[in-house]
Parts: structure tokens; sequence; C-alpha cells
């Protein structure tokens, strides 16, 4: 049974029930209502509402795809397909979102009207992988959907072993923080690598998130393979009269006990005859405490960029990973910025692909082989600024200082000559 | 016809100079600093002066056809048809005109019925997934979970009366799709996945050997069927197998239970960024409304919101005080399981005679 030709049940629904009153808005109370309009609703929350009885789930996945995509949508069969016709195939279209979320109405109109028209019109804003999640389509309902908004420029989310999804945070749209422009290097990255998104062929998935400044509005430090975050090189910008502005109005007390003495690297002192602000430039790590808090009168510095992490996820296999510096800084703002990025990326797609092993992220391989050997195989010389510290372990193997020994080969012990003519002769 | 010409394929992202909103587009880069008016409403201003609202309020992320053309209507009406949202579900009016600020928010509130905030120092919307609505792992439900618990915590969603904003996430299986929070929820399970060794021949058996963090999986044959066995010493319950394998199933109703986690941070604000740590585990998976979570978190609040320093985050203030004042602060029992086990733990541990007697 289709999705749109699914008989509206009566709603039986005591539990869900409990979640329609009360002061945050009720996704069931809009979906009830709904389903006065669009019957395999009714079906769908009859459905929940066992799950809710059982405390069980009833959603099995499948695997569906656009053609000529390997991925974006994410299918969905219910158990209770006997019961529930209307749920037999009730799948989800991921829909690469427009960079930063922002919309106008036409856009919005056209997503749920493509919702409607094929499938439960049930849209979710947004999926955590930063795609618009449209709901409900049969197999059909799916494509159909997929072509229609295709047909008016919009394109299909990534899922698999590939590139996903791109997100970004609002950035030079509407922050004074931003140090690149995260929509414009967003939709660049979605772009150049469509292909990627579309067609998993890596050992596994790979997450790019932008963040405009370490405020890090998007997560990408433990929610991307390569976390691109802006910062800034040289000093920050101080407004001292705007400081002086600050300190009468909140007064000296405020800024000592709120910003002078939270930054983490100790940069900051204050004059207080002069109400000025001392800052030690070269020792800011542009944590933005200080400027968050005094917006108006500090100010993230001219000369702006980026820095490159690697290596964020989840929990799966080893534990958390938490992205780390690769590239400390450089610059993103013309095209030729642009083109050393993507290259820069297609180096380590190239040599994490090469060597890593199925299902490993990239934050794991570089685990399991040593940043160093990654380092060598990307391209990139080691910098004090990507670790914390150096390493404790005495157990090291020098390249450098491993010379041929008399008579045998760097590394070989015992020596080869009192071996080799033996071996040699038992083999005759 | 051309409704039967397939459509372009590998289009890319959308082009979003279409959708930015008129002052948005034009003070582009050129942002010079923002106030906040009022809890769930900031205002923009560029170095050219010129000023754009955004009025933040809370969705439920989910939401019918109907409701997203009632969101437009209401931009269209009051905000040039622009809208944006945000990485927590959270929608943005953006309003050009001053004019338009109070009519477009008694709407919000009134007519769409969705609250202002989400603001500063405040608990912003709780990042969440698909639950049993539509994912095929969950051990909980998601937005219902989220709609009781914001129930309970609007008023700090209204407000901005906390040291420092708190983001909460829920997240219905240890996949963990809404990842780490200040706050977050955890289904939890405690039995090994149990096998369905008839339906084994689904999938390529290696790709489940291969997704086990602790090598317990390992292939077997079982009445004849080629099929795999858990070492049930090594399993941690996980579920990753789950994950890739229908046939294992890991979740049980009976015995599932949810746990809380504080203290994860994104941003690099004073403290590196940091991984959220277990407060308090075994609570109980009750729907419709997990009133033992919402009570779970209100006392992590409360302690937050009478113990920390303006700006600190809830990792932070724990940093500050102390994990055992922490568990004293809460009544959360401190327990063997609180201590970390994985690779890392020794790391973990005080490795000094510092301690607060
Ligand atoms: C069959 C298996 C899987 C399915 C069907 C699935 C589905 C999904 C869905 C629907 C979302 C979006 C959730 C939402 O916002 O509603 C999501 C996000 C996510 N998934 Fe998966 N997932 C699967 C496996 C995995 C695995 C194995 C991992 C861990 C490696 C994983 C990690 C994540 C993470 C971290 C997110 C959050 C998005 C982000 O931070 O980019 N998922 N997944
Ligand atoms: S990450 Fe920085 S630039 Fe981006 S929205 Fe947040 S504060 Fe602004
Ligand atoms: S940005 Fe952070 S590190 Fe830099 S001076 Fe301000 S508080 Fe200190
Ligand atoms: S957290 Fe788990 S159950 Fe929930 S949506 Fe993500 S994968 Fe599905
Ligand atoms: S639950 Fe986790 S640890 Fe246990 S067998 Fe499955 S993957 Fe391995």
């Amino acid at each position: 049974m289709s999705v749109l030709e699914a008989k509206a049940m009566p709603l039986n629904t005591p539990m869900l029930n409990e979640l329609e009153s009360g002061p945050w808005p009720s996704f069931f109370k809009d979906l009830k209502e709904y389903s006065k309009k669009k019957p395999v609703v009714t079906q769908l929350l009859n459905q929940l509402e066992e799950s809710y009885e059982n405390r069980w789930n009833y959603w099995l996945g499948k695997i569906i795809n656009v053609p000529g995509y390997g991925g974006g949508v994410i299918a969905r069969v219910s158990e209770k397909a006997a019961k529930y016709p209307g749920l037999a195939n009730f799948h989800t279209v991921r829909v690469i979102e427009p960079p930063g979320w922002v919309y106008n109405t036409k856009a919005l109109r056209e997503l749920a009207d493509a919702a409607e028209k094929n499938g439960a019109g049930i849209i979710q804003l947004h999926g955590m992988s930063g795609d618009i999640l449209l709901l409900g389509f049969d197999d059909a309902g799916a494509m159909q959907c997929a072509e229609d908004l295709m047909h008016q420029g919009w394109d299909i989310g990534g899922s698999g072993a590939a590139m996903r999804t791109l997100q970004c945070c609002v950035g030079q749209a509407r922050c004074e923080m931003a140090c690149y422009d995260t929509m414009k290097v967003t939709k660049h990255l979605t772009d150049t690598f469509i292909a990627f998104l579309h067609r998993p062929e890596f050992v596994y998935k790979f997450k790019f998130k932008l963040s405009g400044c370490p405020n890090d509005c998007s997560n990408s430090i433990v929610r991307s393979d390569m976390p691109i975050i802006g910062t800034w090189r040289g000093a920050m910008k101080v407004d001292q009269a705007k400081v002086a502005e600050f300190i009468d109005a909140k007064g000296l007390d405020y800024v000592v006990n709120n910003v002078i003495t939270r930054c983490p690297t100790n940069c900051l002192s204050v004059k207080s005859a002069t109400k000025e602000l001392v800052v030690d430039h070269e020792n800011c790590v542009r944590c933005m405490h200080c400027i968050n808090v005094m917006h108006k009168a500090l100010k993230v510095g001219d000369d702006k960029g980026v820095t490159i992490l690697i290596g964020g996820k989840r929990t799966l296999k080893i534990g958390d990973t938490m992205g780390f510096v690769l590239v400390p800084f450089m610059k993103l703002e013309t095209d030729e910025d642009l083109d050393k990025l993507t290259s820069f990326v297609e180096r380590v797609w190239e040599f994490w692909n090469d060597n890593g092993m199925d299902h490993e992220r990239v934050g794991e391989f570089i685990h399991r082989i040593g940043m160093g050997t990654f380092l060598d195989g990307v391209g990139v010389e080691p910098d004090a600024r990507m670790i914390a510290r150096p390493r404790v372990t005495p157990y090291i193997k020098f390249e450098e200082l491993g010379p041929a020994r008399l008579g045998g080969e760097s590394g070989q012990n015992p020596p080869v000559w009192t071996r080799e003519p033996e071996a040699a002769e038992a083999m005759d | 016809m051309s409704e039967k010409k397939m459509a372009p394929r590998d289009q890319g992202a959308p082009d979003y100079t279409k959708y930015l909103h008129p002052v948005m587009a034009k003070n582009y880069g050129k942002w010079d600093y923002h106030e906040r008016v009022r809890p769930g409403v900031l205002l923009h201003v560029g170095t050219s002066g010129d000023k754009l609202w955004s009025v933040r309020a809370g969705s439920p992320r989910t939401m019918s056809a109907d409701t997203v053309r009632k969101i437009c209507d209401i931009a269209d009406k009051y905000c040039q048809g622009h809208v944006r949202f945000t990485s927590r579900s959270n929608i943005e009016f953006l309003v050009g005109n001053e004019a338009d600020l109070k009519p477009l928010i008694t709407t919000v509130e009134g007519d769409l019925g969705w609250p202002l905030g989400g603001t500063g120092p405040s608990v912003s919307n709780v990042s969440h997934t698909q639950g049993w609505l539509h994912c095929n792992l969950p051990g909980s439900d998601a937005a219902g979970s989220v709609k009781a618990l914001m129930d309970d915590l609007i008023d700090e969603f209204k407000n901005e009366s906390l040291p420092n904003r708190v983001h909460i996430s829920s997240s219905c299986c240890q996949i963990n799709c809404a990842s780490h929070g200040d706050i977050s929820i955890i289904v939890q399970h405690h039995h090994p996945p149990r096998i369905n060794h008839k339906d084994m021949q689904i999938c390529e058996l290696p790709k489940v050997v291969a997704i086990c963090p602790v090598a317990a999986i390992r292939p077997a044959v079982v009445d004849g069927v080629e099929t795999v066995e858990v070492v049930e010493e090594k399993c941690m319950y996980c579920g990753a197998c789950h994950g890739q394998c229908p046939s294992m199933e890991i979740r049980d109703s009976d015995t599932d239970t949810l746990s809380i986690w504080v203290g994860g941070k994104m941003s690099n604000a004073r403290s590196k960024p940091s991984f959220m740590k277990l407060a308090v585990w075994g609570l109980p998976n009750n729907p419709p409304r997990w009133p033992e979570v919402s009570n779970a978190v209100r006392k992590i609040l409360k302690a937050y919101k009478e113990g920390a320093k303006d700006w600190e985050r809830v990792g932070e203030w724990i940093e500050r005080i102390g994990w055992q004042r922490f568990f004293e602060k809460t009544g959360f029992k401190f327990t063997k399981y609180h201590i970390d086990d994985s690779p890392e733990a020794l790391s973990t541990f005080n490795r000094s005679a510092q301690i607060r007697i």
C-alpha cells in the first residue's frame, strides 16, 4: 500500500496525548491536526503510540537510491506494515540545506509542497547532519520527491561511506566574529566534491563542519572529520575608548572578574587609572572569551584566515575523538586559497582511502598509524602548534640516527654476516 | 513530457545568496556588533548602521507541511520573506523594520505557539534525532522526550538567568547523533546483543565482525548456519553491531535505562573544548514524559545556577569546584561505574595529591 493511498484510522494515542499540552510546541499536536488532511499520519501516530506503550521500535532499515546516486534516502520499513499498511515503506529523503540554514519563503514552500505532494508531508528542520529531512515516502514517492526538488534546483544529501552533507554557522551573513566566509566555503566544498557526496566510495564517512570563529557554533570540533574554524593572525583589535565605556558601564570589578582573570593564557591586564586594556597579543590563543564579553570594544584581527583540524567524531569505535590541529593557519579568501584547500583535502582523502581500513574514520586512521606517518603521507611539516605537549615515552625510531652497521644493514641485529653465509650454504 | 525528464544531478548546495535577508545581503561581512534586546531577540548592527533583528523561537524540529506554510505566512508578513534556523533547531525570524517586531512576536507566541528564547545564558532547544518516530535503532524516543523535558525547562529557555548558555542533547542510542552537550541524555543497554541466527545471512558477516570496537564478535556455525557469536566477557553493550546488522538486537524494553552526562563543550572560549562525562546512570526509560530525567536535569541546572560564576559553562564550573562537590551538590551517587576503564582511563585519574578535604 502506498503512502498516498493510505487510509485514515481512528487515533488511539492515550500516551501521546500527554504530549499535547504544555508550553513547548508539540510535534504530536501538529501531526495530529495534520493527520486530518494526510491520512497516513494517523497510522504513523498509532504506531508511535505502540512504541510508547511497549518501549519498543518498529522500524527496520533497507536500501533504496535515487537513480544515479548511492545515498541520500534513509529507507524505513515498518514491522507493523500488516496493521499499518501505509508505513510499509516510509522513507526519509535528505536534502542539502542552504549553507547557514537561511531561507526565503519560496524555498520553504517548495519543500513543504514536495513533501506533501509525494509523501507524508513531515519535515524536520534540520537533521543533526545539517540536512533538511523530509519524512514518509514510499519508494515511488521518494523518487518523485527527489525529482521534483532537483527540478527546482535542490540536491539530495549524503549518507554511507561518502563525503556527508556539510554544515556551517551563519558566519559573515550575520555575525561580527566571522573570520571567513563560511557559507561560501561550504558551498564551494559541496559543489566541488559533489560526486563524492552522492557516490559512496570512501573507506568510511567523511564530515566537514565549518565555523567562522573559535566559538565554533557549528560544533565542528567533535562532530566532523575536518573542522574548519576561522581565526586571525597578529593582534586583535582593541578600541580603548569603548574599553573605557565598558568599564564605566560595568565597573572595574566586573572586568577583572569576568574578563582579565578568565583569559586561559593570562594575556590580559587592565590599567585602572586610564581604563585601558593591555593585551599580550603574542600569547593570545584566540579563545574568543574576552571578545565575546566586550564585543563592542574588542574585535577579531584584520588578517583573517582559518585553522584546519582533523579527526573529530563520536564514540564509535575507538572512543570519542576531538579534532586536532593539522594546519595552524591558512588564508581562505581568494580563489587560489580555495584551490589550495580543495587540493589539500584531496591529498588527505587519497592517503586515508589508500591506507585506511574498512569503517576507519580518518581520526582513527591517524591514531593507528601515528601522526608523524600521517603528516609524511599528506606532505605537511610537523608544527609545534599541532600538539599540547611533546611525547613522554623514550622509545623512538629515529630515521636519521640508525645508520648502517659494520657489515650489515641499518636496524639488523644480530649483524647479518655471522648468519648469512651459513644460511646460504644450507640452501645449496 | 517535461514531467518525465530526469532532473539534473549533482547540483550541489543551494545558492544561499538568494535566501539572504536584504539587510544580511547588504551587510554581509560588515557587521559591527550585536545586542540582546530581550530574551529571544538579537539585534545585529552593521558598520553601515543598518539594523537586523532576529527573533529566536523554539521549534519542535519535526513539523507538518502546514506548519512550514504557517511560518512562511508569518515571514512574508513581517520578515520580507526570510527566516533561518540554528544548529539547535531554533527558528530565527529576521526583521528589517523595527515596527514589525512587536506584531511578529505576538504572532509567533500567540498564533504559532512557539516560545521566544534560547539566547544568551539560557537553556537552548535540545539537539535530538529520530527516536521511535523514524530510526531503526532507538531504545527511546526523541521528539517526545524533548517535548516533555522542555515543558519542564521552559522558564530556563525563556529567560537568560543562568551563568552561561546550556546546550542539552538527547540521543536515543549510543551512536549519539545528538552529540556532546553541557548536559546529554543517552540510552544505555545492559546485555550483549541477542543474535537471530536464522536471519544472519542478510549481510556480509565480516562487516559486523569488523565493527565491534572490542573484537567480541567472531564467526561461528550454529545449527549448520553460518553466523556469528559474541564473547560475553568482552562485549560492552555498545550496540555498534546492531547498527550494522538488525539480527543483533541490542535493545531490551525491560532493562534499557537512560544516563546523563555533563560537561561537553565545543566552543574554545576560556577552556579548551571538552567531552561530556558521566553524571548519573540507571534512570528509567519512562514514556510519555520521562519525569526522572527532567528531575535529574533540574538538579544539575539548580546546582549550576547556584554555584557557577558568570560565563562558566557546566563543565568549567565542575572542573573548578571538583567532581566530588558536583556529586555532593547534585545528590547523585558516585559509583565505580563513574571511573573510566577505557584505554584513556589512567589519564582520567587524580594523579596528584591535590584533594579537597
Ligand atoms: C544504519 C545505520 C545508521 C543510520 C540509519 C543512521 C541514521 C542517521 C540519521 C537519520 C541521522 C540524523 C539524525 C537526526 O538529526 O534526526 C544521523 C546522524 C548521525 N549519525 Fe548516523 N546512522 C547510522 C549509523 C551511524 C553510525 C554507525 C555512526 C557512528 C559512526 C553514526 C553517527 C552519526 C552521527 C555522529 C550523527 C550526527 C550528525 C553529525 O554530527 O554530523 N551513524 N544518522
Ligand atoms: S562560530 Fe563564530 S562566526 Fe560563526 S556564528 Fe558562531 S560566533 Fe559567529
Ligand atoms: S581571546 Fe582568549 S586567549 Fe585571547 S586575549 Fe582574549 S581571553 Fe585571552
Ligand atoms: S541516536 Fe541512534 S537511535 Fe537515535 S536517531 Fe541516531 S542512530 Fe537513530
Ligand atoms: S554490543 Fe558492541 S561490544 Fe558488544 S558485540 Fe556488539 S559491537 Fe561488540
